[in-house]
Formats: structure tokens, C-alpha cells, sequence
């Protein structure tokens, strides 16, 4: 699949480490084509996702926000996303009450076997966020200094 | 306030095995009462409950942890009580409830816009449905439901939910189940309305943490995120994006907690809206989890347990 067309988005990625990171790392093992504006944070497991970490992103100029776990019933550490899931649900609701579009934030399970899932998981939202395009953002100096500051990191 | 004279007989009563019972007692003018702590039997005279028992007292129980303590609740407070036991951050054995039927509290940002005035005041009378207040000479009438609490008029718990010693009768609860004007009129927002909504709001915050430090659930005292160096959460900046971070963490953490009591609002000095934004994410939880929180001691908060099968979620739809 040919990487998207025009300018890249900033995409943030919360990978547990031990299904979808190794997912991710498949995918690229077997060399799958993949759009490349995601930039992946890899954690321990998705119930170490702090929600408030994906408001700062978003607050702080991303233009989405990708969470991805082991399938429930597989977490490493057996119940993690079973909570993971109710606090990244809660969120999901709970971004648009601040004006945030509903789809700049995703949650899913992806397994390290499943390389192919994960292409499309990642192309799929890629694809979802320029279609939304680049995320409203705050006004105010201390934005701009990020955003410089992030775009200095990419 | 009807039953006063019976509280009072009550909390006399049980005041031997008390360390402390909080109440309520006039405050620096006619229009403000103060949280009053009662440890000796002179000071059960000073109490006073009415219209301007506003505070939630239980704000002050997760500090008093060990001691015996007597607190006097409105039907909101009680549910505070509750969701702290819910969460063990305060031990049943040693708080004695004493719950009222309250017929509502006054929102005193109405009687300053009412009055246009921010000063102090010579007196106050609550005759029926009508507050009188003086004020520089002049009187002023103005008719109670104009001034009380929101909360006030959609109240499902007028009578304290939880409680060791009850005076006077039980009402019902308040019949107005029509919807939340302010809540309507939000929902009807476009996305980028509400972008702009919010931080025109939090523009005006002053960083006082009055919201965080008069509600009863946030008890890390100087553990907050807000004051964190490591992580560093929030900057010292003057900028919206970090007052409203604040507010952000300050609501999420109150997800599935939030009894919608409105202290955070009614500390507010700027007037910011924060109650809109707890109503709004409580609705958004009884949605998913038909959950309401602080009415059932037994219950367990709803981000603190799970079920293999969600009803509500269906996140592999995505
Ligand atoms: S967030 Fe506000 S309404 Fe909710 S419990 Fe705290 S003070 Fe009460
Ligand atoms: S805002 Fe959060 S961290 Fe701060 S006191 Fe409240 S619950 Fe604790
Ligand atoms: S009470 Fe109001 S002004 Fe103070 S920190 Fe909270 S929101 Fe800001």
C-alpha cells in the first residue's frame, strides 16, 4: 500500500510492548508498506495508559491519538486492558465534550503475530485523521514553541 | 431552618463520643454561613442550618482519619460520604452521620448578580418564598427560586442517603425531571464550538486550585498532579493550555466519582463553568456503566473494576 500523499500528520502511538508493539514490528519484519506520520510510544501494557497522557498529547498539537493493546482475555499481565478498556472508553467519550472530534482518538487490540492487522490498523486511522486534518490548536505562544519544538523532533 | 432545634438535641446527645462534629454556623454576614466544628457542648448553640448551608462538609473527613467525627449532611453531602466509604478513604466506624431534609441551598454568584453588589450586607430574611436582604439602606426582594442552586432544583436525594441519626421528616424529591437547560444548550454545540467554549472559560482561571481544594473527592493533598515536579504535568505558564490541562486532570480523576455536589463551582472564583463539565461526563458514565456514584456504600466506582464482557463497549467495531 503506497504511503499517503501529501504533508504528514502528527501521530501519536501508545503500543503495549508485548502484542501490539511486536505487532508493529512484524508488520515491518515483513516489510509490509505502512504511512509513515505515526510515532510510537512503546508501554508496558495499555493499562499502564494514563488517559491524561493522550489529552496532553492532544492538547499539546497532535493530530491523533492511536492506543493499542493485547486482545482482551491475552494481556501479559492477564486483567491490564480490561481496566485499560473502561478508562480509554470513558475517554473516548469524554474528548469530544472538549471539542475534540470523536474519531482523533482510536483504541484496539492487536496481537505480535498479526502483522497484517496492524498494517491496517495503522493505515486506517492515518487515513482517518487527514481526512479530519490537522487538529485545531490552542492559541497562544507556548503552542507555537511546541509545535516548533516538535517539528524540530520529526 | 424547622428541624435545628432537633439536630441540635441530637448532636448533644452523641457529642461525648465525639472528637469533633461539623455543622454549620452563621458566617461574617447574614448571607454566608462558615463550616462550624463543635467539640465542646457551648458550641452546639452557634449551629445553624438553612439556605446558606452551602459547604460540603465531608470535604473534610479523609483529614480527620482516626478520629471520631460527627458531620451534618445535606442529601448531596451524603452522597460524598458515601463515595468516600465506597472507596475506603474513610471508615464507617468512625463518622457519625446526622442527615436533615434539605429543601435546598442558595448559589450566591445569583444573589451577587441579583444584587449587583459584592459588599457586605445589614440583613437577611427568608420569609416563605422570598429572600429580603438589606443593603445599604435599601431593601431588596427577590423571589428564592431565582437564587437557589441549580443542583437544587433537579435534587433525587433531598434527604441524606446515609445517616445515624435523621431529624424531622423525609421529603420527596424535587418533581422537576425536565431537562438541564445549560447542559441542553452545550450538547447542541458544533466540535470547534466547544474547542472555542472551553477556552474562553479557562482564559479566565487563576490557577487557585479553590475547585480542587473544596471538592470532598480529591484527597491527594500534596501528592496532586498539579503540583508535581516529576512528572511535570503542568508548567508554571500563564497559558490556557495549561490552566485547562488542570481542569482536565482535575475532572478525569473525578470519572465515576463525581457526585456532582458543585463545590468546584461554587469555589470558583472566576465563576467558570466546571460544573457543566463534571454533568456532562457523569452523564457520559451512567450511559455506559448505569452508574451513578456515591449512592450505594457497597458499590465499587466503575474505573476500578471490569467486566470480561462490556454491555456498552463496542470497541472492536472500530
Ligand atoms: S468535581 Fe465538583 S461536583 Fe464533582 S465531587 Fe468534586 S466538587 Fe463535587
Ligand atoms: S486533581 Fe487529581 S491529583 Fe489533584 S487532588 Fe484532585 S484527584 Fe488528586
Ligand atoms: S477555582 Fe476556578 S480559578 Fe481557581 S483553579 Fe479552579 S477553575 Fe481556576
Amino acid at each position: 500500500m503506497p504511503v499517503l500523499k501529501g504533508k504528514e500528520l502528527r501521530i501519536v502511538g501508545f503500543l503495549c510492548n508485548w502484542c501490539s508493539y511486536g505487532g508493529a514490528d512484524t508488520a515491518g519484519v515483513g516489510r509490509f508498506n505502512q504511512p509513515t506520520d505515526l510515532r510510537i510510544i512503546r508501554v508496558p501494557c495499555s493499562g499502564r495508559i494514563d488517559p491524561l497522557f493522550i489529552m496532553k498529547t492532544l492538547l499539546n498539537g497532535a493530530d491523533g491519538v492511536l492506543v493499542s493493546g493485547c486482545h482482551p482475555r491475552d494481556c501479559h499481565y492477564a486483567e491490564g486492558n480490561f481496566y485499560a478498556r473502561r478508562r480509554l472508553e470513558v475517554l473516548h467519550r469524554f474528548l469530544p465534550i472538549l471539542g475534540i472530534e470523536p474519531g482523533r482518538f482510536e483504541y484496539t487490540w492487536v496481537s505480535a503475530s498479526e502483522g497484517q492487522r496492524w498494517q491496517q490498523v495503522v493505515t486506517r486511522f492515518t487515513e482517518q485523521i487527514h481526512k479530519l486534518g490537522p487538529a485545531p490548536k490552542i492559541a497562544g505562544p507556548a503552542a507555537s514553541e511546541t509545535l516548533r519544538q516538535m517539528e524540530a523532533a520529526l | 431552618m424547622k428541624y435545628q432545634q432537633e439536630l441540635k438535641d441530637s448532636i448533644r446527645k452523641a457529642l461525648p463520643g465525639l472528637d469533633v462534629v461539623i455543622a454549620w454556623s452563621a458566617g461574617y454576614d447574614p448571607l454566608h454561613a462558615t463550616p462550624h466544628f463543635i467539640r465542646r457542648e457551648e458550641d452546639i448553640d452557634r449551629l445553624e442550618i438553612g439556605p446558606f448551608s452551602v459547604h460540603n462538609l465531608a470535604t473534610y473527613l479523609p483529614g480527620l482519619r482516626g478520629k471520631k467525627v460527627g458531620i451534618v449532611v445535606k442529601g448531596c453531602d451524603s452522597r460524598s460520604v458515601i463515595e468516600l466509604l465506597q472507596e475506603n478513604l474513610i471508615n464507617r466506624e468512625e463518622v457519625t452521620i446526622f442527615g436533615f431534609p434539605c429543601t435546598g441551598v442558595v448559589d450566591q454568584t445569583k444573589i451577587r448578580k441579583a444584587l449587583g453588589h459584592t459588599g457586605k450586607v445589614d440583613f437577611c430574611q427568608i420569609a416563605s418564598q422570598t429572600v429580603v436582604i438589606g443593603l445599604g439602606g435599601e431593601e431588596h426582594k427577590l423571589r428564592l427560586s431565582k437564587v437557589l442552586a441549580d443542583k437544587c432544583f433537579s435534587c433525587q436525594y433531598p434527604n441524606a442517603l446515609i445517616s445515624d441519626h435523621f431529624v424531622g421528616e423525609k421529603i420527596s424529591p424535587s418533581v422537576q425531571t425536565e431537562g438541564d437547560d445549560d447542559l441542553e444548550a452545550f450538547e447542541k454545540m458544533p466540535m470547534d464550538e466547544r474547542f472555542a467554549f472551553w477556552q474562553k472559560e479557562m482564559d479566565r482561571c487563576i490557577r487557585c486550585y479553590a475547585c480542587r481544594n473544596a471538592c470532598p473527592m480529591c484527597v491527594c493533598r500534596d501528592h496532586c498532579l498539579a503540583e508535581s515536579r516529576d512528572p511535570h504535568w503542568l508548567s508554571q505558564e500563564d497559558s490556557v493550555r495549561d490552566k485547562w490541562m488542570f481542569q482536565l486532570i482535575h475532572a478525569y480523576h473525578l470519572a465515576g466519582r463525581c457526585t456532582e455536589c458543585g463545590e468546584c463551582q461554587r469555589a470558583c472564583p472566576m465563576d467558570i463553568p466546571l460544573l457543566l463539565l463534571k454533568k456532562k461526563m457523569n452523564k457520559e458514565i451512567k450511559e455506559l456503566f448505569q452508574y451513578e456514584a456515591g449512592v450505594d456504600p457497597e458499590a465499587t466506582p466503575p474505573l476500578l473494576s471490569f467486566k470480561m464482557e462490556e454491555e456498552n463497549i463496542n470497541e472492536r467495531e472500530w
